[in-house]
């Protein structure tokens, strides 16, 4: 059956069956399930009512055994440790070494610090992966057909969407935080590895059968204001390093110098301040990458220029928002994680910098997250197609190698999303005829700009009026995609085989894409 | 494959000149996008003695099969003190660049000398003979006093440019805010270039973290009476296309004076008035038409003259 984004989804992806019974659909345009309702699904939480004097236990070991955590169970994880990150790879490694199999790992996200966990998959002891991103050797297992079940990736709102829908239920969460009390009171902050916020394992905490914070820095009862509730913990582990402090908050990533990367942020920050929405109090989010990154700096001199101060930001916080704000020229930061140790910084001492939580960051299925209340997110991608739709999962081999993260989230609820992207990377056409693996439906996506110019979807008369009005050139994407054909050549089709590897899941939990086996190339 | 290039035109807008080196294909392959009217492939001093030959070869592909659609292509060669120009003038040609700068010109004979060399490449290889375009570059006080013998030296030659390093080398002077080390220079080369009825441009500014210095330096080359400038980063050439561009009121002014001279013309009339009482008559007309062509080139224009 063909979706809402032209994709063939087979019966063998709208089969896979769901914990809470639902079926699939295919994806049917944005907006789809608005106005409609869900039933949470809560978690089945045990009662301390006699005082308990502790809830620490010695051992990740003794947690897991504690937790009951069985064969065919499904455990949590967060990625606010980022590459970085510890507890992954030693919570699994306990866990197997107990013997225990058939597990689905369901994590906010994975990075390239969970290689082992390939291993895991190829023994056949990981059977499910659902996440936001997949790189490194477990993307490349998975897609070689080794993980048992269809590895299921979501966006940061969709999977908030899952858990407390019940897509997905949380058997086990395990919290990595950098400081905690023993009853399990946890923050982002005061510890060896801060990262800031904690915003993606809230959700765990909150649907998660069993939680357990894990901290290398135990700190004196109440641990106050949390992001880890202690109220929703059942056990706390000390252990020495939770990750390494250097990759869990990454220098601050310094402003591109790449003429490139600059031009295009300029001609970006251009389209917004030409749309009607660059007024007094917008709200704005951008990538943390290269030229979404520098686009805080072309900004600053047209807000200047208009005499106009944005109310509000959010997403994944780098140096240069915080620092715009210390100008005066934001109101509030809320921050869903910290992508550098400026931003962490800043979060530490800043009265204007909240912490939010994944649900009220992205999540589609509440009753309206912040970006729904977004003015322009600028994002990044791999690939953009003719009809606008953006993959950032599949790598131009086809094998998975990225992740949805927030983008799906953000370009669905603001009113203006700008992928900002070179025309060519290498030898590989980033503006092409379909992208390999659709992670974004191009009918959330309004404006491409590239270093040959810019396009703007035809659905999308008022940019384009306003883009006019400004006398910003723009082109018909069809344009763009020939020039870079013209420049890179048409790259042949991929191969697949036929297995369904991986569900690519819209926001609102209907099927936008698949990705299948990998077929090693053969002219 | 062998993209056409159309016939070089002798007199067009080229307010930005951005040079870089011919060698590195990351650079030249789609050095158009950032919008300078011309660009500068650098066979001289970006190129390293022993790589001179490799750098003809990339250049040579490029300019055969790239498509550079209206940006002028112009290729620094060699100075005629080394054993390079000749050769380099040959790729130039076959390659079909639309314009050379002579390096270190000191005399009408070097361009002259340049002039034929190019012809002889011309007729080599079946290219109409007076295609390719020169421009001079002075790099010393010698080059600048000889400025008014070499501007009108070929009829080739479209305009001169100052080259700073080299001659605040022989001045034995360094960069000085408010560039009083180049009055001279760029004053004596002005009024040469406009004797002749060429164009002038100015010399590169290289400190790339100084946004204010450098327009302060745009602002004085605007001022002063410069076609345009060599420039060595993309990020430096909108900001020169805006402070080259007219304001609407010069627009609405030249406006006035193309139509009120085109209707006054159709009657006979040469010499009239215009309702601010200014008197007009054809000397005013290229420097109006020109002030509409920056307002076109710089994205401003909404009329339909």
């Amino acid at each position: 059956m063909k979706n809402a984004v032209g994709r063939e989804i087979p019966e063998e992806a709208l089969a896979v069956e769901l914990k809470n019974g639902r079926k699939y659909e295919p994806y049917q345009g944005k907006g789809y399930r608005d106005g409609k309702y869900i039933k949470k699904a809560g978690p089945t939480s045990k009662i301390y009512q006699k005082p308990q004097e502790s809830k620490l236990l010695p051992s990740i070991r003794d947690a897991i055994i504690a937790t009951g955590l069985k064969d065919g169970m499904t455990v949590s994880f967060h990625h606010h440790f980022r590459d970085g990150d510890y507890i992954v790879n030693m919570v699994m490694k306990e866990i197997v070494d107990l013997g225990i199999k058939d597990i689905t790992i369901a994590a906010s996200s994975l990075g390239s610090a969970h290689d082992p966990i390939a291993d895991y998959i190829e023994q056949g002891i990981v059977t499910g992966i659902q996440t936001s991103g997949i790189r490194g050797r477990m993307g490349d297992v998975v897609s070689h057909g080794k993980l048992k079940t269809p590895a299921i990736l979501r966006s940061h709102g969709g999977r908030v969407r899952a858990v407390e829908e019940g897509d997905v239920h949380i058997d086990v969460a395990f919290i990595g935080a950098p400081t905690s009390d023993e009853y399990g009171n946890a923050r982002a902050l005061g510890g060896k590895g801060d990262c800031g916020v904690l915003s993606y394992a809230v959700p765990d905490s909150e649907y998660a059968d069993k939680v357990v914070v894990i901290t290398d820095t135990l700190v004196p009862y109440p641990n106050f204001p949390p992001s880890i509730h202690g109220v929703n913990v059942d056990y706390v582990v000390k252990v020495d390093e939770i990750g390494n402090p250097k990759k869990i908050a990454s220098a601050a990533a310094r402003m591109t110098q790449n003429p490139r990367d600059l031009m295009m942020a300029e001609n970006t920050a251009k389209v917004i301040a030409a749309c009607p929405w660059f007024k007094e109090g917008f709200s704005f989010q951008t990538g943390a990458g290269g030229p979404s990154l520098a686009v805080n700096r072309f900004l600053e001199p047209l807000m200047d220029e208009k005499g106009i101060k944005m109310a509000w930001a959010i997403g994944g916080i780098t140096g240069p928002i915080c620092e715009l704000q210390r100008k005066g020229k934001v109101g509030k930061i809320i921050d869903v994680q910290d992508f550098d140790v400026a931003a962490i910084e800043d979060i530490r001492t800043n009265p204007n910098h909240f912490e939010m939580t994944a649900s009220e960051y992205a999540n589609p299925a509440n009753k309206g997250a912040f970006v729904n209340k977004l003015d322009f997110v600028v994002l990044a991608a791999l690939e953009v197609d003719i009809d606008f739709n953006v993959n950032v999962i599949t790598g131009s081999d086809g094998v998975l190698r990225g992740a949805p993260g927030g983008h799906p989230d953000t370009a669905e609820g603001a009113k203006c999303c700008v992928i900002v992207t070179p025309l060519t990377r290498g030898r590989m056409a980033t503006i092409c005829e379909h992208v390999v693996t659709v992670t974004t439906p191009g009918d959330c996506v309004d404006v491409v700009v590239t270093d040959y110019g810019t396009a703007v979807n035809p659905a999308r008369k008022d940019i384009i009026e306003a883009l006019d009005k400004a006398g910003i050139k723009h082109v018909p994407i069809k344009e763009l995609q020939e020039k870079a054909y013209s420049l890179v050549g048409k790259p042949d089709d991929l191969q697949w085989k036929d297995k369904v590897v991986a569900i690519l899941e819209a926001r609102d939990g209907t099927i936008l894409d698949v990705v299948r086996e990998i077929k090693p190339y053969e002219n | 494959m062998s993209i056409p290039r159309p016939k070089p035109e002798r007199f067009r807008l080229r307010r930005t000149m951005m040079f870089m080196n011919a060698q590195k294909p990351g650079l030249i392959k789609d050095a158009y996008i950032y919008g300078a009217d011309s660009i500068m492939l650098d066979l001289e001093d970006a190129v390293a003695e022993n790589q001179k030959d490799s750098a003809r070869f990339s250049l040579y592909h490029a300019l055969k099969e790239i498509d550079y659609g209206n940006t002028e292509v112009i290729v620094r060669i060699n100075g005629l003190d080394t054993p390079h120009w000749k050769e380099d003038i040959r790729v130039c040609v076959a390659g079909g660049c639309d314009g050379i700068r002579i390096a270190k010109t000191e005399s009408a004979h070097d361009v002259q000398v340049v002039d034929e060399a190019v012809t002889e490449a011309e007729k080599e290889f079946g290219v109409e003979v007076g295609r390719t375009l020169l421009m001079a570059a002075l790099e010393s006080p010698k080059g600048v006093l000889n400025a008014v013998e070499i501007c009108q030296a070929s009829p080739r030659l479209f305009g001169v440019a100052l080259s700073g390093g080299d001659y605040r080398k022989c001045m034995q002077v360094k960069v000085i805010p408010g560039g009083i080390e180049m009055l001279f220079a760029r004053g004596f080369m002005l009024n040469a270039a406009r004797a002749a009825g060429i164009q002038c441009f100015d010399t590169v500014f290289t400190n790339l973290n100084d946004d204010e210095g450098f327009r302060a330096e745009v602002k004085q080359n605007v001022e002063m009476g410069f076609d345009g400038k060599s420039l060595i980063n993309p990020k430096q050439i909108q900001i020169v296309h805006e402070m080259l561009a007219p304001t609407q009121k010069e627009i609405a002014e030249a406006e006035k004076i193309v139509r009120a001279f085109r209707e006054h013309a159709s009657e006979g009339v040469g010499v009239f008035t215009l309702d601010n009482g200014k008197m007009i008559d054809i000397a005013f007309v290229p420097g109006a038409e020109r002030v509409i062509k920056l307002a076109k080139a710089s994205g401003i224009y909404e009329g339909d003259l």
